[in-house]
Formats: C-alpha cells, sequence, structure tokens
C-alpha cells in the first residue's frame, strides 16, 4: 500500500520498507503466506513467506550438506575405451587444472562448485534452526546470514551440471561413459540447491533476526 | 494488488531523508553508516560506484583478449597433438558436425561474455547521458547481465571434466590450455562490475529527467 508524501514521513522507520533495486518507499503491510509483497516501482519482489517454510528449508539443506558430501567423494563418471579406465571425482575434476599458475583455478572452480555451496547450506543451517525452534538467534547469525546471501552468486555448482551434460556429450562418440552414484547425487543436489535458494524469504528471516520470538 | 507507485509519484529513500540497506530492506536515517539490523554498510548514492564498474569492466575485457588468443584445450592423441582455441574448437566441432554442442559453446562463451561487455557499457553510459530505453527495460537489462554472467563459467567447468575425464595414458589425454585462466578471470571481473552497479541511479536519472520516460 502506498501513500502520499506527508504520510509517509510521519511513520516510524520501523513501518517503512524501501525496494533496494529503486530507492522507492513502501509503508511495510507484511502479506499472509503463500501471497507476495512487490515493489511499486520496479516489480522487484519485496516479501514472500510461506508457511513452514523454515522447516521445509531445513530439511532441504540438510539434504544438500550429506548430497554434497556424498558427490564429493563418490566416483563421478567413469570413461572406457579401447581397454583403458579412468573413473573421476568431482574432486578430480575441479583440480584438472594443475602445473604452475593454474593451481589457482583449480582452486577456484573447487570452491565454486562445492566449497560454496556447501557453506552456504551450512550457514542456512546455522541461522534457521534456533529460529525456527523459536529460540534466540545464533551467535553471529546476522554476519551469517549475509554472509550466505553475498556468497549467493558464486554458488555455481548448477552450472556445473550443465557444463557436465556438455563435455559428456562432447565425448560420448570416441568412448563409453558411465555414471558413478555422484553423478545422480549432484544432479538431485543442484535441483535442491535452486528451490532452496527460490524458496526462502529473506525479508521474513531478517525479521525474524531482528525480532526474535523467544520463550 | 493495486499497482501503486507509478514511476512519477515514486518516492525515493534519498529524497526523504533516509538511506536503504541494499540486504535486509530496512530504513535508518540518512547519514548512518551501517544498518542496524544486518550490518551492512549504508551506501545512499556511491559516487565512486561507476568508476568501480568500469575498472572491474576493462580488467575483464583486458582479460577476455589473450582467453581467445590463446588455446583452450589441448588434446593428445596417440600421433599429434591438438592445440584449439574457444572458437577454433567451436568451429571444428561444426565441421564434425556437432551443431548443437558448437552453438553452445560459441553461445556461453563469445556471445553471452561480449553481450555483458556491451550492456554494462549501456547501462553505465545511460547514468550520464540520456539515452533511449525506458527505466523498466534498462532494469531488465541489468537483471538479465546480472543472472546470466555466471553461465559463461559453463566453458572452463566443460575444460575441467574433460581434461580429468580423458586421461587415458597414450591413447589420448586432454589438458586445460592458458586461456582457461583468463576466460575463468574474465567472467570473474565482468561478474564483480555487474554487481558494483546501483541499479537505484537508473531510477534517479529517470526522476531527475521530468519522469516522462515510461514503457
Amino acid at each position: 500500500m502506498k501513500d502520499a508524501a506527508p504520510t509517509l514521513a510521519d511513520l516510524s522507520l520501523d513501518d517503512l520498507i524501501v525496494c533496494p533495486t529503486c530507492d522507492a518507499v513502501h509503508r511495510l503491510h507484511k502479506p499472509r503466506a503463500g501471497e507476495r509483497a512487490i515493489c511499486g516501482t520496479c516489480h522487484k519482489v519485496l516479501i514472500a513467506p510461506r508457511t513452514n517454510a523454515g522447516l521445509h528449508i531445513i530439511a532441504v539443506a540438510v539434504a544438500i550438506l550429506i548430497l554434497i558430501i556424498g558427490a564429493a567423494t563418490f566416483p563421478f563418471l567413469e570413461i572406457d575405451t579401447a581397454g583403458n579406465k579412468n573413473a573421476v571425482s568431482i574432486l578430480d575434476a575441479a583440480l584438472a587444472f594443475s602445473g604452475g599458475f593454474m593451481i589457482f583455478l583449480s582452486l577456484a572452480t573447487a570452491a565454486l562448485i562445492i566449497f560454496i555451496p556447501l557453506l552456504r547450506a551450512l550457514l542456512t543451517l546455522y541461522v534457521l534452526v534456533p529460529l525456527v525452534l523459536d529460540r534466540a538467534p545464533a551467535r553471529h547469525a546476522i554476519r551469517a546470514f549475509r554472509l550466505s546471501e553475498a556468497l549467493r552468486p558464486w554458488s555455481m555448482a548448477e552450472i556445473f551440471a550443465i557444463g557436465c551434460a556438455v563435455a559428456l556429450v562432447k565425448i560420448t562418440d570416441l568412448a563409453t561413459v558411465t555414471f558413478g552414484p555422484a553423478f545422480w547425487m549432484f544432479g538431485i543436489l543442484v535441483v535442491l540447491v535452486i528451490a532452496k535458494d527460490n524458496f526462502m524469504c529473506k525479508w521474513s528471516v531478517w525479521n525474524a533476526l531482528e525480532h526474535p520470538k523467544t520463550g | 494488488m493495486e499497482r501503486a507507485g507509478t514511476p512519477q509519484n515514486r518516492i525515493s529513500a534519498r529524497e526523504m531523508g533516509i538511506v536503504a540497506c541494499t540486504r535486509c530492506t530496512k530504513a535508518a536515517p540518512l547519514g548512518t553508516d551501517i544498518c542496524p539490523r544486518c550490518g551492512h554498510a549504508l551506501v545512499s548514492r556511491d559516487a565512486l560506484s561507476l568508476q568501480r564498474v568500469w575498472a572491474f569492466w576493462i580488467v575483464g575485457l583486458m582479460c577476455y583478449i589473450p582467453a581467445n588468443i590463446y588455446p583452450m584445450l589441448r588434446t593428445q592423441t596417440l600421433f599429434q597433438v591438438d592445440e584449439s582455441t574457444i572458437i577454433g574448437g567451436a568451429v571444428e566441432l561444426a565441421q564434425y558436425g556437432n551443431w548443437g554442442i558448437a552453438f553452445i559453446i560459441l553461445f556461453a562463451s563469445v556471445a553471452i561474455p561480449i553481450g555483458k561487455f556491451w550492456a554494462i557499457a549501456y547501462l553505465a553510459l545511460s547514468i550520464k547521458r540520456p539515452v533511449e530505453g525506458s527505466n523498466h527495460r534498462r532494469m531488465l537489462v541489468f537483471e538479465v547481465v546480472e543472472y546470466i554472467g555466471r553461465w559463461s563459467m559453463i566453458d572452463i567447468f566443460v575444460v575441467a571434466i574433460l581434461s580429468a575425464l580423458v586421461q587415458l595414458k597414450t591413447l589420448a589425454s586432454i589438458n586445460p590450455g592458458v586461456a582457461s585462466i583468463f576466460f575463468a578471470l574474465s567472467v570473474i571481473f565482468t561478474m564483480l562490475s555487474a554487481q558494483a552497479f546501483d541499479p537505484r541511479l537508473i531510477w534517479d536519472a529517470q526522476a531527475k529527467s521530468g519522469g516522462t520516460r515510461t514503457t
């Protein structure tokens, strides 16, 4: 809802919400679960709460954790041609850039594919578990959530998944490629990461961190 | 939901003497340094943000040139060594009949990065001088750049998977070329450039010009 300028200025700062993309000020009106609040000027989604979102997101984050650890350790792909075999895990693929200064690229790739998504899942759990249990937020929860949001564009697990598909199509005529268990784990992982990011309402988490329901 | 707050009667936070946190949308009085809710640095309008955008943009462009000149992939089959650049490799694939993969590689490694350079330059220039194109269109360009920018990394991941997988002793082995690190740097710097861009400047420029450019 939007009022004319004089009325807006009378409200306290706690009753206002400002769109981060276009700086338009609105009066805060928290929508019900399933509804969305969008900016009147640029239509960016500001608040989008859902019922039991906290519990669902925690479940998804735990699943992501297990899948990442599994996908990183089990064999990912195996190639077989003319008697020569080679099995690789995801870590092998990330560390494929070796030799001289390319080692930095290895570390960066491993970070983008595995460590940053892992870190984000852990941070999400750290922040959400106390909130869902109606306890006081964990120490540093605010910094943790800020870090998790800052790292969001740098989590590239799903891009790696598509990259695998491209690479496989490239060599599938040359040799037989079999999928290890990590391959399927990674596929599910990618879907879950995308679901978690779209399901969580950031504003609701910030609001809960600011006004915790203790007791 | 009623569609309030058309661009003509948008009240910007800066006009009201407030500064908004771009992480958690909380409003605070102008002049506050740190968001009281999430601790993120509060900046109403950063005069240097455009400088940062251009600086990262230039470095990204500088890295993109060697990325296309040096070889990206080094294929070693039984008797010959084959070094191919990004574009050269895609052309080869097309000649072999793999049109789909060649298109994906050309799209993700050439069309998207060049499109990003152009789009960020367009947005940065549009702040300083009036250009054709409404605010909504420029907002759309910005959102597309932010979202699609990460996908250029797909080529790096394809190289990583191929290099790790195809290590079949003397029969065939694929290794990454020097171009991969330049290309990764180019993608990272263009991502940083897009992140440094403050979308609120787009809406400010329109308000200054009298708010007559919509659609």
